[in-house]
Order: C-alpha cells, then structure tokens, then sequence
C-alpha cells in the first residue's frame, strides 16, 4: 500500500466552487491596489504612471522602519506566549463531560467581542484609577501607567492580545488532541513511557498540523492588527505602539494619497507573505526527513 | 511464556467499581462471568462477531481495563489490578501505532529505552527482532512513510523487543492490511510463534483466519464465552448453536425435532444422535448436523427422513444441495460426487455419529 | 495514566479567571452610568441598573441589528463549511496540478486587511445589485473564512487514515453515503470547530458588514460603532453592546461542544 497521495486531475471539480467564492472577490481588489500603487493618482480622473517611485519611497521611509521593528516584536511576543500557553490549556482541559462544556463556553468569550469593544473595556479595565486591573496593580505598588510608560503600554497591549487571542490557539489544539485515537496512548502505557514521552512523540506530532494553523493565523492576525491597540493606547505614548497597520492608516488618511499608500499596501502584504512562507515550510518540514539512527 | 488464569472475571461497562456482589444481575455485562486458563505458549484466536467482548477481555488480560469482578494469575501471580506495563505483555491494534517521528530502530528501542537499558544492550535486541521481522534495511527510515504492513510490523517489534514479553495480544491486526500482504504477515506471525514460544492471543472476527492461525479457539457472542476448543473440536462437536452457524461455510444445518417415547424424532422418524443424555423436559429441540456430513440416499433407512432436491450447486470441489425437509431448508455439501443428484425426492440420511442434539440452543451431551 | 500534567487544573483556574475578569469588568460597566464609569472605582457596581440594556433593547435599531448579524454570519458559515469540505478532502487525499501552491495562495487571501477589499466589493455588489442584502456580506465574509475552513479541515482530514476510505470502497459505499457515514463523524471535531471560528470570524468583522449594508440587513456592526455621542463615549451602552455579542457565539459553541469534544471514533471497520 504505497503512501504518496494518487494522483486524480477530477480532483479540481472539488476545489471549484472554493476557487470560485474566493478568486473572484480577491483577485480583482489586488489588481486595483497593484494598479493604483504604480500611479501617481492626481485626481479622480488625472493620474500618471509612476512605475517604482512610491516603491522606492516606502522602502527608505525611516518612520516604517521602525514601525516594522515594533511590529516583528510584538508579532513575535504574542507567537512566543500565545502558542505554548495554548497548548498548555488544551491539555489541561477536560476531555468530556459538563465541566469540558462550561470551559469551552468560558474560553470562547474573549473571542466574541467585537474588537472595538475590546479595546474600549482594555482601556479602562488598565486605568489605575477607575479599572480592576489597574487598580489592583497599584494597591500593589506598581506603578502603572500605559498612558505615560511605553513599557507600560506595551505590556497592556500585549496581554490584552494574549487574553483576547490564546483561546484560538487552545481551542485549535485541544481539537487537534480529541482526534488522537485512544489505542496511542494505550500502546504507550504498555511500552513505560512517560508522561513527557507522550506528549513529545504523540501529542506533539500530531499537532503539528492544527500547530502550523494557528502559527500562521495568529501571525497573520497580529501582524495585521489595527483596532485594538488603536483604541487602547491610540498608538502612543508617542509612537512606543504605533504598529504596522496603524502606521499605514496614518499615512493614508493623513496624506490621502492613494499611490504611496497602495504601494505600502503591498509591501505590506509581500511581507506577511514571505514570512508565511518561510514559517510554513519551516514546521512542514521539521522532524519529517529520513535520518540514519545511532 | 505465559500461563494465564481467569478466575471468575467478567466486565460492565456501566458497573461503577464498588457494585455489591448481590447486584450483578443489574449490570449489563459486556463480558459475562468467566473462568478459563490458557497454557504457557499456546496460540489462541478469541473468534467472535462485532460487540461480542473480544477485545474488553483482551484488554482485561493485557491491562488495559480493570475488570469489574475477578482476578486474572499470570504465571500464578495475580495481576488484575497491575497497570499494563508490569505486566509483561505486548499488544498490538487495529491499526498500525508507530511513533511518527521516530525512525524505525528508535521505535523498537523505545521500550527498552524506558526501561533503562543501556545502549549497546538495545542495538543487539534491537537488530535481532528486526530480523526476525525483516525490517533491518528500514532501520534509519522514519516510521512515518511506511507501508501499513512495515507499521503493524513495527507494532509488533516493539512487543517482542522486551525479552520479557510473556504473550502478545493481536486485536485484529490485519483489518487493514492490504489482501495478498495479509498472508504473508499471518505466516511471519506462525513463524514468530514457533522460534520465540510466547502466547499469542489473536482477537479476530474473521473464522478462517482463527482456523488456520491458532492452536486453540474460544467463540465467544454477547459477551459469553461460547465453546473453547481446537478447529476440530469446534468444527466436530458445536457446543453452542451459535458455533455451528459460525464456524464453518455454509453453517450447521439446525432442525426442529420432539422428543416421543424416549428418542428424539424428526416428523415421527426416530433419529439416533451421537447425543446421549435425555434433554430436560420443556426445551426447545434441534438437531444440529453439518452440511458436509448430510448423505443422500434413495431409499429409506435408519436415521433417515424423506425429503426433496430443490436446487443443485456446483462449487467446483464440492457441490452444495439444497433440501426441503418438510417445512425446514437443509443443506448437504457433497465431496466427490460422480453423479449430480437430480432434482426431486429422496432420503436425506443422517449419520447417527455426526448429529447431535441441542435443547435451548445447548448440546445434550 | 494521565495524559496531562500535573498543576493543570491550577493553569485552568488561573487562565479562567484570568479570561473572566475583562468580562466581569465589562458586565460591571453595563451596569452603570458613564459618570461613575469614568470617576469611580468599584469592585461591585452601586447600583445594578439596566439602563444601558434598556437603551438597546428599546432602539430597534439595535434589535434589527442582532437578527440581521445573525443571518449572515449563520449563511457564512454553512457556506464556507460546505465549499471547504470537499476542497479539504482533494487536497488531503489526492495530489493535482498546483495543489500545493492553490493550498498556500488560499491562505494569502487572509493576509490582507478587509479595508482593501472594501472599494471593490462596494464596487462589485453595487453593480450587480445585492447591495444591503444578508448574502452580499455572508459572501463577502467567505473570502477570509473559506481558506481558513480548508485549512483546517484538511489537517483534520489528513489524521484520518487513507486505509478507511479503501475499506469503505471495498465494502461498497458509494462516495455521498462513505463521505457522510463514515468520514464526517471521523472528523467532528475539526467540524465543530471550524464552523465556530467561521462565525467567530464573521461575527465581529464590522468593515465590510457596515460598508454593503445600509437599512434592510444593517447589522450589530453599525451601531456598535455609533457609540460616540455629543457627550462622549457611551461606556456603559458599549459594554452592554458587547455583553450582549458575546451571547449568540457562546450559545454556538455550546451546540458544537460535542462535536469538538469527541473526536476520533473509531469504531470496527
């Protein structure tokens, strides 16, 4: 019984209607961005072609530099905490019974809020003042300021993520671990291993795939993000968390100009893809080649 | 090698632990109450159809369940409360089980390595047993691209690589084997059972793979241990109405019969069994003869009772007959025959030593 | 043996309560006025008043809201569920012509902010006319949600051994009867829970629900959004808002649990 996958052109008549819904509605808006990211758009009905200028323009622009420097740091906090606390809860979940029920229901809330709302209760929920978080923190003794420290503000944004964002990770992962047949776990009882041992050679393995899902979707997700933060800390103080999007939004309207701010838009873009990219044929192929043993 | 002892085990599901004695009768039994002992290096086929118990009492003996009453002795010593890997069995499932990341010498060391060996120990067994399974030029290969039957080899590898390893328990392993590939496998496992002696347990739904792999079978259905015995024995002497329609193709042949004046009859006609005993008053009554042993005859005898050839099959070595014995079907599986029978009257004899009689579905012995 | 790790049910606890507090905190504020939102603090609010609800309940604009949000984001996530299923199931079982690079560019559709599909669509739907209709959005939303569904249900699909469907075949089901009798509860939990991220995802996306819509399918989305007024931020009716949002996608998950939670089943082949 071989193990690569037959080959089967058929197979495209099942891939149709997902080529259809989706292609259609996406190719056209990226030709209008491509098109209008080469043009200098004048006015509504002037506009000259312009070729790489704004290209150009956006990749020596010191400002998106370092609003791409803040933005590579907090994607990859939120990678480096959300992904194993998530894997952390999945596992310690209960399987079934009532009290799985009641934790999955608690643990989708935070992703039910609308994200303007979640920043809005962020935002005072982190008040020294008048919010529980802030308020406890400074019966404390911490001096907490998100308004003032951009240490401060950092970490406000980042655990509001981190709360707002880990159960997606968790719910993919303890999914990912009810589909693990029994008679794993069964033969590993039987072969001594250890709890580590399993969770290294079954679990994990078998996460690998919903692993790479959320990998890549909170990735993509926060290397997007714009609502939250922009309502929490409006970006500041000063620009300590003006993220990418923000950055792009900023120049746009603030500029309102279409040409430089459709060719950010793609470099935008190109980036998230690249790093996709790199980061998804990184986990395909991590413990997958032949090796010769000891 | 592994002497093992069931003592009065039977299972519920839907038992909780501390059930009083008194209640058992309240209890859905997936397995009922059972007391058997297997031998030292024997190779036994639990036989029987989906949801019949097979595999709760496989995972009884290996450990994977705590039976609700009972005890269970290996090699005298009672274990039934002993986690699995204590216990010095191995098991192998339905599907292949491999450690997907590891390569193949890393997957049949892992049990040792848990156990602590030391390295040079675990290459020498380690190289041994996959000889055994010919999986040596597979050593450096991830498990993971492997065919089906290379990964249930493994499986079992990693069974028979504790020199411990007293039986090895199969829970229908070759379901998902490919056709041509399942032979070879089942022979490798012969092979296996005769160089290295250990019991085998080999649960399958499937009878003529119990018939040709084990030793000793044991049918079981609803939960019951049914008959246990060798092929010939299941085959000669069903102790169960259920083993003479499982084992065997087609099925045993089951005909109403009454008991009158001290013999038991088939439409008045006296039929002699190999049955001895007098049947308890009130039962219900069958004689059981296999289709094999069914003789035609044209004239009327002993043990005989008219009946009529309603339909001819040529099998090739064998020709099937169907029969009309009154209201009942009958069917003869005749070997050898020159002549076909034809269609229409004739005496269906059968042979007082290969019939028997059941009451309530039980031989009479 | 367990299959877990010992202090875990002290991360669950911790993680919950840590998980409840920005809810308790926004229940709390829908409680109270926005004065005493803004000047004082409380660990329980002073007055449990339901004023905030009773602004939304009493603008039909709020109520229509909900409904209409609920009808595109339930014919989203069918939707999406059901294109991607059978795309999930080619690129897991067989291997065509640009599989692998259609399965990555899917994914690439996420990958840009819903603001740049915006002038398109509005564009789009104009012309051919579903404009402020449930389905514009609930196709519009399919734009993020179904490479999402494929990539999901490919990885649950690709954990279901290949030797199933042989068997199936050889027993002789037909592909609707193996597909629905056998593969799907094989994959449940993959199901469950991409369908709740599908109307998850939907749900809270407010661009492109309040650019295609106007009056007859307005959603959540725009009064969500119009909560500033001459005197400010309206705290207390936000979090009342939001209080309320949360309840339709926990009652989703509620339903789908089962399907989440129990997984693999194999029974005998």
């Amino acid at each position: 019984m071989t193990t690569a996958k037959p080959v089967n052109q058929r197979a495209w008549w099942l891939v149709l209607p997902v080529l259809i819904s989706v292609a259609f509605s996406a190719l056209i808006p990226l030709m209008t961005v491509v098109n209008y990211s080469v043009q200098d758009i004048l006015s509504p009905s002037q506009s000259v072609y312009v070729g790489m200028e704004w290209y150009k323009e956006v990749l020596r622009d010191s400002d998106l530099h370092s609003a791409l420097v803040r933005q590579l740091l907090f994607s990859g906090a939120v990678l480096a905490v959300e992904i194993p606390l998530g894997v952390a809860l999945a596992l310690a979940m209960p399987a079934a019974g009532w009290r799985s029920s009641l934790v999955l229901v608690l643990l989708a809330m935070p992703l039910l809020v609308p994200w303007n709302v979640v920043g809005t209760i962020w935002q005072i929920f982190s008040r020294a003042d008048i919010g529980l978080l802030g308020y406890t923190l400074t019966r404390f003794g911490v001096d907490y300021n998100y308004a003032q420290s951009s240490v401060a503000a950092w970490c406000t944004v980042l655990i509001m993520d981190v709360w707002h964002w880990t159960p997606l990770v968790a719910l993919l992962a303890y999914a990912g671990l009810r589909a693990i047949p029994e008679a794993y776990y069964q033969a590993a009882r039987i072969d001594g291993a250890s709890r580590w041992a399993v969770f290294r050679y079954i679990q994990l393995p078998k996460l690998r795939g919903v692993l790479m899902i959320a990998v890549l979707l909170r990735f993509m997700d926060s290397f997007m993000i714009y609502t939250e933060p922009f309502v929490l800390t409006g970006g500041g103080p000063g620009t300590s968390t003006t993220f990418l999007s923000q950055y792009l939004t900023q120049k746009a309207v603030g500029q309102f100009d279409l040409g430089p701010a459709a060719a950010f838009s793609m470099v935008y873009f190109l980036i998230i893809l690249l790093l996709c990219f790199v980061l998804y044929n990184y986990i395909k192929d991590v413990g997958t080649a032949d090796r010769s043993s000891s | 090698m592994a002497r093992i002892e069931l003592v009065d085990v039977g299972h519920s599901y839907s038992a909780s632990a501390s059930a009083p004695a008194g209640q058992s009768d309240a209890l859905d039994w997936a397995l009922l109450p059972m007391t058997m002992t297997w031998a030292d290096g024997g190779a036994y086929a639990l036989l029987g159809p989906s949801g019949c118990g097979k595999t709760t009492l496989l995972n009884i003996i290996s450990g994977l369940i705590a039976p609700t009453r009972g005890q269970i002795l290996l090699d005298g010593r009672d274990v039934t409360l002993l986690a699995p890997e204590h216990r010095n069995i191995a098991q192998v499932f339905q599907f292949p089980v491999v450690y997907d990341t590891m390569t193949v010498f890393d997957n049949l060391a892992f049990p040792l390595r848990n156990r602590q060996w030391r390295t040079p120990e675990v290459r020498t067994r380690v190289h041994e047993i996959a000889e055994i399974l010919e999986l040596l030029p597979d050593l450096g290969r991830r498990a993971r691209g492997l065919s089906a039957d290379a990964k249930q080899k493994i499986s079992l590898g990693r069974g028979l690589v504790r020199p411990d390893v007293a039986a090895v328990l199969f829970d229908e392993p070759l379901t998902v084997i490919d056709p041509h590939l399942k032979w070879l496998l089942r022979r490798k496992l012969k092979q296996i059972h005769q160089q290295l002696r250990l019991s085998l347990i080999y649960v399958t739904h499937d009878q003529t793979e119990a018939l040709t792999f084990a030793d000793q079978i044991v049918l079981m259905t609803k939960g019951e241990v049914v008959q246990a015995g060798t092929a010939q024995e299941l085959f000669e002497a069903p102790a169960h109405r259920f083993v003479g329609h499982f084992i065997g193709t087609p099925g045993m042949n089951f005909l109403d019969c009454e008991w009158r004046d001290g013999a038991a009859r088939i439409a008045g006609t006296q039929i002699v069994t190999a049955s001895g005993g007098i049947p308890p008053a009130g039962a219900k009554l069958l004689i059981g003869i296999r289709p094999e042993f069914v003789e035609l005859h044209d004239h009327a005898s002993a043990n005989s009772v008219p009946a009529r050839i309603c339909a001819v099959r040529d099998l090739g070595a064998s020709t099937m007959v169907q029969l009309q014995l009154g209201p009942a079907a009958v069917w003869a599986k005749l070997r050898n025959t020159r002549h076909v029978p034809e269609l229409g009257p004739v005496f269906a004899h059968l042979p007082p030593v290969r019939c028997a009689l059941y009451a309530d579905e039980r031989r009479v012995a | 043996m367990k299959k877990s790790f010992p202090g875990r049910s002290l991360l669950l606890v911790a993680y919950l309560i840590f998980t409840l507090a920005p809810i308790y905190w926004m229940l709390h504020m829908s409680l109270r006025s926005n004065l005493a939102i803004t000047s004082t603090f409380a660990w329980l609010p002073e007055s449990f008043s339901l004023a905030n609800y009773a602004t939304i309940f009493t603008d039909s604009a709020w109520y229509d809201g909900y409904i209409n949000s609920i009808i595109y984001v339930v014919m989203n996530t069918v939707l999406s569920v059901s294109v991607a299923l059978p795309a999930a199931y080619a690129f897991s079982r067989y291997s065509f012509l640009g599989d692998k690079h259609l399965f990555f560019w899917l994914l690439t559709n996420r990958m840009t902010p819903a603001a740049v599909f915006l002038l398109p669509f509005f564009q789009l739907y104009t012309a051919i006319g579903l404009m402020d209709t449930h389905i514009a959005v609930a196709l519009a939303h399919m734009v993020f949600n179904v490479p999402l569904a494929v990539w999901i249900l490919e990885g649950f699909m690709s954990g279901v051994p290949r030797e199933i469907d042989e068997t199936a075949w050889i027993d002789g089901y037909s592909f609707p009867r193996f597909f629905v009798r056998i593969f799907v509860p094989l994959i449940r939990a993959g199901i469950g829970v991409t369908a709740f991220f599908c109307f998850m995802f939907s749900w809270v996306e407010l661009l492109l629900a309040r650019t295609l819509t106007s009056v007859d399918a307005k959603p959540i989305a725009a009064t969500m959004t119009r909560t500033v007024s001459a005197s400010g931020m309206d705290w207390g009716t936000l979090a009342a808002a939001g209080v309320l949002t949360i309840v339709p996608g926990a009652l989703v998950i509620y339903f789908v649990r089962h399907y989440i939670a129990k997984g693999f089943a194999m029974g005998r082949v």
